[in-house]
């Protein structure tokens, strides 16, 4: 096998220490004006790839690809600066919202343009929540997955991967091809340094549209509302031990 | 050692002071989050801690009247009776709002009081009282002043210059019950809150609101607005919003005849005689308590960036204060030193991997602020570029996401917390001319190193002597960490490092205030004319002189 050729899919999400809040008409959540970052299992994808070159696994090429609006291009140059040797961007407009499916066979083609013969996604992305991707994508290609890695290992084209699953670890091993998604405790992702934003800016970034695919992308879901959870009763002070016996005799915890 | 274990908790408050911390542990491998979740207790020791060798006991605070024996309570204050403590019961009513040790013993729930954040300073006080509104403080002060007790104000407890502690028996009167949002004015930006508010809290508050409060600095999970402004703190964005002597509208105070000073005026324009309450703001409790201010706070940011630097020498980092003030103008925010080896031993005490790969003299952080991200990051982006191309910054990193951001801002603020680690901090909060202002630093390790004190073992007192602080401000923090507080280390730093200071025409205390630390070396940095006017209205206000003794002036 000559190397690996790496695909990695990644999405531009709020940022996950920001909290999101819903529009008034209660249709999404409001997005304008809020700050987005790469999804963060997305970054766990690209660390993982980029340590697969650093410990001298035969990586080929690593290719960052996102479909989204024009600002996901900034999570594509975060990507090139942490790694990544180049850049798709299908642009999506924000009345083409694109589900897992449609996602997954956009995905399709890339992996048959570009040869790749390893996907790196995250499980989910923090937006939808969808946990879908991967396994779609897998189906489409009839490739072997395995979801949720916490550690990869590879070995010619036979790959190792340990996920964690309730009360314990799981290790899989497969041949190349194979769809990998990834799991909090795989790595720690890198800081983009100065030096590498300013080379990544050189990297090459194809610039697409879904016209340039084949299928059907339109969404087969409405969202009928979206609401936020309800607000949490604050707590009471108590002011003593004797009050906060009272208290819990009459919260029944005693 | 129950004093322990109770002083960690408001140093824990400290650490996990992002309210979003829970989230990052959640999502982040569990290496990332070290330092939110770091088990290492400050100014403690800790075996596991990556100190090479022995690490220092545990050991229980030294009362100030021994470290400094030439220091005699005042007998002109009337040592306090049970009748004095029933008094308080009966007016503060409710059980907790008096921790009496007179009658009962209290020693555990009084050490927190009694001790400071540093571990260096610690009274011998015996009633602690919370107050729970402003007629309540004005009853207090007043009885006490006609009874000569002396009081010693306090807040959260986080003050550097050992201030907010009692020496001998004061009564200390901590406000953490008056936490009461008054008001907020969404088109002004003005707030009212209580003294007591915790700094963070106010802030959280505001930021559902889109505002941000004027100032920020590490100690914002447990410190007070009201003792910041008794403070008059600097922190982090001075350099964006200026000091409280002009964000501080208008402040309500209680002096120690109980005269309720009703000055809490919401107008940025005021010019109708003199500006009083410009005296509470860095008078440090000594002529009255602060019940609740008004402030004017700006509009907070929506677009956010932090890049942190690796530079080869103290030069470089002028050269890129330069070019980041004449780059990036109005969007930045803050600019802070940090020297190689205070990053090394944030490293040492806490384990967190820093954000460099390699080592450099010296670090630099910067942030910028502003309303449209695309501008900014188009300005910063530049600005990066310039600095890497010109080869001002040897290195660095930009953050992608907010996350990021707060896990380089923790290389800063983490710093003090860190440096107490293996027992205690001399801790130098000076203002110094930009052009020398790392110098002290280079001139004090040199002093220890020729007196033999700074070592890798137990011999030595001294673990190393480091440098950091609010560059954009000319503010350097100069800071000794220490296995153990020792007479020879102080004598190697006093009244050396305040000689020096003087003769570069700096201040001795840029922001931490003179407290009880400070207090003797005013004179490095104020004419004696400029004594005395302090002290006609130190007793103008405060005749009985009971308002946080034997500090300040
Ligand atoms: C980790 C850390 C980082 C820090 N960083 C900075 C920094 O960047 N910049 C800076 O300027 N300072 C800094 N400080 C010190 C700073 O002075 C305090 O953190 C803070 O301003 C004090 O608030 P507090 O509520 O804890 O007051 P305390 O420590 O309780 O009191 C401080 C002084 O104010 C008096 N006081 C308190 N409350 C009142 C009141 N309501 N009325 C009258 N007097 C009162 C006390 O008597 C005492 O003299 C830092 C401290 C720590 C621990």
């Amino acid at each position: 096998m000559s190397g690996l050729r790496i695909l990695v899919p990644i999405k531009r999400v709020i940022d996950y220490a920001v909290k999101p809040r819903v529009n008034r008409a209660q249709t999404a959540v409001e997005t304008a004006n809020v700050k987005h970052s790469m999804n963060p299992f997305d970054e766990l994808s690209i660390e993982e790839a980029v340590r697969l070159r650093e410990r001298k696994v035969p990586v080929e090429e690593i290719v960052a690809f996102s479909a989204g609006p024009p600002k996901a291009q900034d999570v594509l140059r975060t990507a090139m600066a942490m790694g990544a040797d180049r850049g798709i961007h299908v642009v999506v407009e924000e009345s083409e919202q694109l589900e897992p499916l449609g996602v997954a066979k956009l995905l399709q083609q890339v992996v048959g343009q570009e040869k790749s013969n390893l996907v790196i996604l995250g499980k989910q992305s923090i937006d939808d929540d969808a946990n879908q991707t991967g396994q779609v994508l897998a189906g489409l290609l009839n490739w072997p997955q395995a979801t949720q890695a916490s550690k990869v290992t590879i070995e010619g084209d036979s790959v190792t991967v340990t996920r964690e699953v309730d009360g314990g670890v799981e290790t899989l091993r497969a041949k190349l091809p194979l769809i990998i998604t990834t799991d909090l405790r795989l790595n720690e992702p890198r800081y983009a340094s100065l030096p590498n934003i300013m080379k990544a800016k050189k990297k090459p970034l194809a610039k697409k549209t879904l016209k340039d695919y084949e299928g059907d992308f339109s969404a087969r879901l409405k969202t009928l509302k979206v609401t936020e959870p309800p607000p949490r009763k604050g707590g009471v002070k108590v002011d003593d031990v004797d009050g906060m016996i009272g208290k819990l005799k009459e919260l029944g915890a005693l | 050692m129950a004093s322990v274990s109770r002083f960690s908790l408001p140093l824990r408050r400290l650490r996990c002071s992002s309210a979003t911390s829970q989230k990052t542990s959640r999502l982040r491998p569990a290496a990332q989050v070290r330092w939110t979740t770091a088990s290492t207790e400050p100014h403690q020791a800790d075996k596991s801690g990556g100190t090479k060798g022995a690490s220092a006991p545990a050991k229980v605070v030294k009362f100030t009247s021994e470290t400094y024996p030439e220091l005699k309570r005042d007998s002109k204050y009337s040592q306090i009776t049970p009748e004095h403590v029933r008094f308080f019961q009966e007016l503060l009513g409710s059980g907790s709002a008096v921790i009496d040790g007179l009658s009962t013993d209290a020693t555990d729930d009084i050490e927190p009081f009694n001790s400071d954040w540093m571990r260096k300073y610690r009274g011998h006080s015996k009633v602690v009282l919370k107050p729970g509104s402003t007629e309540e403080v004005s009853k207090i002060l007043k009885y006490c002043n006609n009874n000569m007790l002396a009081v010693v104000p306090q807040g959260g407890n986080t003050g550097l210059v050992g201030g907010s502690v009692p020496v001998f028996d004061e009564i200390v009167i901590n406000l953490q019950r008056m936490t009461n949002i008054r008001s907020f004015d969404e088109v002004s930006g003005i707030l009212v809150a209580d003294a007591g508010v915790v700094l963070e809290i106010a802030d959280n508050f505001l930021a559902e609101k889109n505002h941000i409060f004027p100032l920020d600095l590490g100690a914002k999970g447990s410190c007070q607005i009201g003792g910041n402004v008794a403070t008059n703190a600097g922190g982090l964005r001075l350099l964006r919003y200026g000091s409280l002597h002009g964000n501080v509208l208008g402040i309500e105070a209680v002096l120690p005849d109980g005269t309720i000073v009703d000055d809490l005026i919401k107008l940025r324009k005021n010019n109708t005689g003199y500006d009083i309450k410009q005296l509470f703001i860095g008078g440090e409790g000594t002529i009255g308590i602060i019940t609740a201010i008004s402030i004017l706070c700006p509009q907070r940011s929506s677009a956010l960036n932090v890049a942190y630097f690796g530079l080869e020498s103290y030069e470089k980092c002028q050269q890129a204060f330069r070019e980041a003030k004449s780059q990036l103008s109005e969007i930045l925010s803050a600019f802070e030193l940090m020297d190689g080896r205070s990053q090394k031993l944030l490293n040492r005490a806490t384990g967190r991997k820093l954000p460099l790969e390699g080592e450099h003299p010296f670090y630099c952080l910067i942030e910028t602020s502003g309303s449209n991200s695309d501008h900014d990051s188009e300005k910063l982006t530049n600005f990066l570029e310039h600095v890497m191309e010109s080869e001002i910054v040897s290195d660095g990193v930009l953050a992608q996401d907010q996350t990021q951001i707060r896990d380089l801002w923790s290389c800063r603020e983490g710093i003090p917390e860190c440096l107490g680690h293996w027992g205690g901090v001399y801790k130098y909060d000076l203002s110094i001319p930009i052009s020398s202002m790392y110098e002290i630093v280079n001139d004090v390790r040199d002093r220890m190193t020729e007196a033999g004190l700074i070592g890798d073992d137990d011999a030595h007192p001294v673990v190393d002597v480091v440098g950091y602080g609010h560059m954009g401000d000319s503010n350097v923090h100069l800071n000794i960490p220490v296995r153990r507080y020792d007479k020879k280390v102080e004598k190697a730093l006093e009244p050396f490092v305040y000689e020096w200071v003087q003769g570069k025409y700096g201040s001795i205390s840029a922001e931490h205030g003179l407290g009880i630390q400070k207090k003797p070396y005013i004179g490095y940095s104020r004419s004696d004319t400029m004594i005395k006017l302090m002290k006609q209205i130190k007793d103008l206000y405060d005749p009985n002189g009971i308002m946080n003794p034997y500090k300040y002036l």
